[in-house]
């Protein structure tokens, strides 16, 4: 498929624009900050259309089917959270404008839910993603310590860990430590308890874990960890587990971040927009970001915060991504968050067991809302690689592979609360036919997908000799 | 693909060939299948000092990226340019044209410290 | 609403096939004392019709039928409706990130494109698929120019954005380098100030072109002090539909940033903005976030894939040069869009449109008696002083005009002056209405 440049036609435009009513006047701007050249594709609207029309249709989304991409929770984006986030008034409010009423009341009653879901005490809506969630936490860990004059450096993470915890760590001036998980893929408390010493900041723990389990000895480690002066950072992006089952802040959290484009169903986009709210106990909260949200009076404004680590976005945060995750927290209500939970937790539980005896299954346990299988014992030289290209030939998004890094060829699996026992039952027998074809028709897998624009892609190629933008010469 | 007998080998995976007080230094044919396909190799400066056992350069494939240590203390002499367009070369050839980086050996005792083509293939069945 | 397709007798079945009696079965792996007995104490659940009624209502909280003549970082432009529509495509936006490039050669070949047009629009090698926002993508530079480097001390303009400068320092306090400010003179960035601060441990300079007093910077200047001194030039452009008309910052900057709210995004209060990051193929690989690279398949077919990623956290883990994961794939859809839409013409047009419905509405003024504060070339923004900031400023909103931004409270040297900001869609009207009224009362 051409790109958008080799379609372009001089003299073509795409719009129409507004007419000049004023005066054109010459050498406003001296010759020496003029451009000479501007290379921009020139197409009507028609071809516009087409090429992006068609460029969408080699796109899968989670409206094109089930997507059980671990650690992602890819629930379904309700529609109606779509048109509510196209409200005029959302959508045309300027950031530095008074009369903004709505906006901040909306941010104020998301992030009291927020709080209460989780039993924080504060919420920050500013970081735009979960990583950037992770860098304003540390950061705060990194104030409260400063302020309490202990020069801590190390933040300890487990080796499931996802790798923005530890990228998160260094760009905040922390050292990494990374602490073994037990043959039940679970933090050992022994083990924690010899590292554990007085320049330990902090520990960064997923819950559940990427293996989709939960920390049976939660209390005891943050208990650790407290005795020991350092805080509990929770990387929230599996909360679809615990909506309304459990508060992060009764295991002894002191800060958690949350990813509203995964637990609370705003769309991925494609890698974004996201929005990463961080949530703290009260001897943290005048660490937060600034400004903050009051409400005095009968009326909403924003006030800074001294002690505040500073901004760590423009201005307060991706609004239009809350607008949706507020909606959604609004029509799943109280009674409804924790059967989300329930039967995201449910439906990984029932394909776990249903594949359990197909594939290899590290750690045969309960599990939360997902669980890693392992390509151990697959046949013919099949990696998980070929399993999941195989699986976009049924019409079925890969899962997550080769994550966490303590599996041998991990695939994790999510299903969410929203897929249907039909579809379950359909990933399951697909699943099955392809461990068939490892073992009778291996080829299959090696050389699939075969039903996609493209084959298997030279990722070899593209990184030895990068070819990142086009170039008409 | 053997493992040359003349070489010195490291727990890291590295090799050392030694010709008077220049040592050469590339990475070992179990460790260039570990990586599979190299896509970038990021090499030190001429006229850098390392220690025994310090990184020394980087190796990236599409998947991971890898340190390749010091087999011993030295300064950079020469570095393998050729690396830069053609990094597979580490693939093709591990131990002739796949060469990384030429030291200057500083101290000859820390050699007694590596081992030798039969203790790494030892060590190489012991840690699978 | 929950959105849960499963019935009760769905789930007896299931619980039945695998063992289980019930559901508080699965939570027994949590302990006792922390599952929670009672209900979260947030409102009950709602039905589409009442949840759109009550955010209806809430966004008729906000009054955004003014008059706007604020920018500032953030924009009001035009967004043709074909950007919106494609946007609106849900095979592109209930996506995750294409880690599986087969089944999503339709965004990846779109931020190849994104990419292409990003380094033609400002001059540059290589562009990255995009970052947060401008402040957070000019906070990644300073990283970025001190890894290049190896010093650590960051010079930052005066003339920069307030917010953007607070952000670039808090990254700074976290990452360990020294934030080191240089004032502004006559409206741009002073050489002077600039040649007091600079020394072997500076890695960078950080400049805004425009800045954000509306005035072009000298940047050949400038970056020749920079580079005979062994440091960059970091340039952030955070109004990108200025690139129509002004000469694009990368022949002279190492490093350019910015801002792409204005290429087809809503100002949204805020967010989600659009972060831009672009440099010189030398420095590719200390390049932070995703890249979209060409490729070919078995059959010699072309596509499209994220590559490069050793660079990134998921591989790199604490030695990865940034954490950033999930960045603004749809907004950076958004302006790929946007430019294509408009086109090399199309935006050079819409560039003339600002610049002189700016440029006549500061002359009006001057006419009526307000002094443009600084002598310098600008784009479509400006500064004006005016008796009274707080009465000009009431008048014009009683008026449903949102005026220039009094820009005292973050520059107390540059009290009673106001920001003005004019776009394609002010008309010679509003503008006309708008000098009157400050002329009563000014």
């Amino acid at each position: 498929m051409q790109l958008i440049f080799e379609k372009s036609r001089a003299g073509r435009i795409g719009v129409s624009l507004p007419e000049l009513d004023v005066p054109k006047r010459d050498g406003i701007i001296s010759k020496d900050n003029l451009r000479d050249e501007l290379e921009l594709p020139e197409v009507d609207e028609v071809t516009l259309i087409r090429h992006y029309i068609e460029l969408s249709r080699r796109n899968f989304g989670v409206d094109n089917g089930f997507y059980p991409l671990g650690s992602c929770t890819m629930k379904y984006n309700p529609k109606i959270n779509e048109d509510i986030a196209k409200l005029e008034g959302f959508v045309e409010c300027h950031p530095l404008q008074p009369n903004a009423q709505g906006c901040l009341r909306l941010m104020y009653e998301l992030e009291n839910m927020l709080c209460e879901i989780t039993g924080m005490d504060a919420f920050t809506l500013q970081p735009a993603a979960g990583a950037h969630g992770e860098l304003t936490g540390l950061m705060i860990i990194k104030a409260y310590f400063n302020e309490k004059g202990e020069d801590r450096k190390i933040i300890i993470t487990p080796d499931s860990s996802h790798g923005t915890n530890p990228a998160s760590s260094t760009m905040c001036g922390f050292r990494n430590m990374t602490l073994k998980s037990n043959d039940k893929g679970q933090i050992d408390l022994d083990e924690l308890k010899k590292i554990i010493n007085k320049d330990v900041a902090a520990i960064m723990l997923t819950i559940p874990n990427t293996l989709g389990i939960f920390e049976e000895h939660i209390l005891e480690i943050t208990k650790i960890m407290h005795k020991n002066g350092s805080l509990v950072y929770m990387d929230g992006a599996n909360m679809n587990a615990l909506l309304g089952v459990t508060k992060p802040a009764d295991m002894g959290i002191d800060i958690i971040h949350l990813n509203l484009h995964k637990t609370f169903s705003t769309p991925h986009g494609g890698g974004g927009p996201g929005s990463g709210p961080v949530g703290v106990v009260k001897t943290l909260e005048r660490f937060l970001p600034n400004p903050r949200i009051i409400f005095k009076e009968g009326k909403y404004n924003l006030i800074n915060n001294p002690k505040s680590i500073g901004k760590v976005k423009s201005f307060y945060g991706n609004f239009g991504v809350t607008v949706k995750a507020y909606s959604y927290i609004r029509a799943v209500g109280s009674d409804g968050l924790r059967k989300v939970a329930e039967n995201a937790v449910l439906n990984a539980n029932y394909l776990k067991e249903k594949l359990k005896d197909v594939y290899v299954l590290p750690y045969n346990s309960l599990c939360k809302h997902e669980f890693v299988l392992s390509d151990e014992a697959l046949p013919n030289g099949v990696t998980t690689t070929d399993i999941a290209k195989r699986l976009i030939d049924y019409g079925i998004h890969p899962m997550t592979i080769y994550f966490p890094l303590i599996v041998h060829g991990a695939m994790m699996i999510e299903p969410t609360e929203t897929e249907s026992k039909e579809t379950l039952d359909y990933f399951i027998r697909v699943m099955g036919k392809i461990r068939a074809e490892a073992e009778n028709k291996p080829e299959l897998l090696h050389n699939a997908p075969f039903s996609m624009p493209v084959g298997r892609l030279d990722a070899v190629r593209a990184a030895r000799n990068p070819d990142l933008r086009y170039s008409s010469n | 693909m053997e493992n040359p007998r003349e070489l010195k080998y490291t727990k890291e995976h590295e090799w050392i060939r030694i010709e008077q007080d220049i040592g050469i230094v590339g990475i070992t044919d179990f460790a260039q299948k570990q990586l599979t396909d190299i896509v970038f190799v990021e090499l030190p400066e001429k006229g850098k000092r390392v220690e025994q056992g310090k990184q020394i350069a980087t190796i990236e494939s599409v998947k991971s990226v890898s340190d390749v240590f010091s087999p011993v203390s030295g300064e950079v002499l020469e570095v393998n340019n050729e690396l830069g367009e053609k990094p597979e070369i580490i693939n093709q050839d591990p131990y002739g044209k796949g060469w990384i980086v030429k030291l200057k050996i500083e101290n000859k005792e820390e050699i007694e410290r590596l081992m030798s083509a039969e203790e790494y293939e030892n060590f190489l069945k012991e840690h699978k | 609403m929950d959105f849960i397709p499963n019935t009760n007798k769905d789930r007896e079945a299931m619980l039945k096939e695998i063992g289980l009696k019930s559901i508080s079965e699965l939570f027994r792996d949590i302990p006792d004392r922390i599952i929670l007995k009672d209900k979260l104490k947030i409102p009950a659940s709602m039905s589409e019709v009442g949840l759109f009624e009550l955010l209806k209502g809430i966004s008729k909280m906000n009054k955004v039928d003014f008059s706007y003549f604020i920018g500032a970082g953030a924009y009001k432009h035009f967004i043709p409706s074909v950007v919106k529509h494609i946007v609106a495509r849900s095979e592109f936006y209930t996506t995750y990130t294409p880690y599986q490039p087969e089944m999503s050669q339709g965004i990846l070949q779109a931020i190849y494109e994104y990419q292409t047009m990003i380094c033609n629009l400002f001059g540059m090698d290589v562009s990255n698929a995009s970052l947060y926002d401008g402040a957070t993508a000019l906070a990644e530079s300073c990283i970025m120019a001190s890894n290049i480097t190896k010093r650590n001390e960051i010079l930052v303009s005066r003339a920069i954005h307030p917010d953007y400068r607070q952000v670039v320092k808090t990254y700074c306090w976290a990452h360990n380098l020294k934030f080191v400010e240089v004032d502004y003179s006559d409206g741009v960035t002073s050489i002077d100030d600039l040649k007091l601060k600079i020394n072997k441990r500076t890695a960078t300079l950080l400049l805004q072109q425009p800045n954000f007093f509306g005035c072009v910077e000298n940047l050949r200047g400038i970056s020749d002090i920079l580079h005979r001194n062994g440091s960059l030039l970091n340039v952030c452009v955070i109004e990108p539909t200025s690139l129509g008309i002004l000469k694009p910052p990368g022949e002279h900057s190492d490093i350019v940033v910015g801002e792409g709210q204005s290429l087809g995004n809503p100002v949204s209060f805020g967010g989600p903005y659009l972060g831009i990051m672009a440099t010189k193929h030398r420095y590719l690989r200390q390049l932070p976030g995703r890249l979209v690279g060409k490729t070919t398949d078995g059959n010699g077919n072309i596509g499209y894939i994220l590559t490069l990623q050793a660079r990134e956290q998921h591989i790199r883990r604490e030695r990865a040069s940034s954490n950033i994961c999930s960045n603004e794939a749809l907004c950076a859809l958004a302006a790929t869009v946007y430019l294509s839409a408009l086109g090399k013409n199309g935006l050079r047009k819409l560039a003339e449109l600002c610049l002189y419905k700016a440029h006549y509405l500061a002359d009006r003024l001057e006419e009526i008696g307000c002094s443009i504060v600084f002598e310098q070339e600008f784009y479509n923004e400006f500064l004006v002083k005016v008796k009274d900031a707080k009465t000009v400023s009431k008048k014009l909103l009683d008026s449903g005009i949102l005026g220039g931004l009094d820009i005292g409270v973050y520059y107390p040297e540059l009290n009673n002056c106001l920001l003005f900001c004019v776009t394609e869609l002010n008309t010679k009207e509003e503008m006309d209405r708008l000098v009157e009224i400050i002329r009563k009362c000014n």
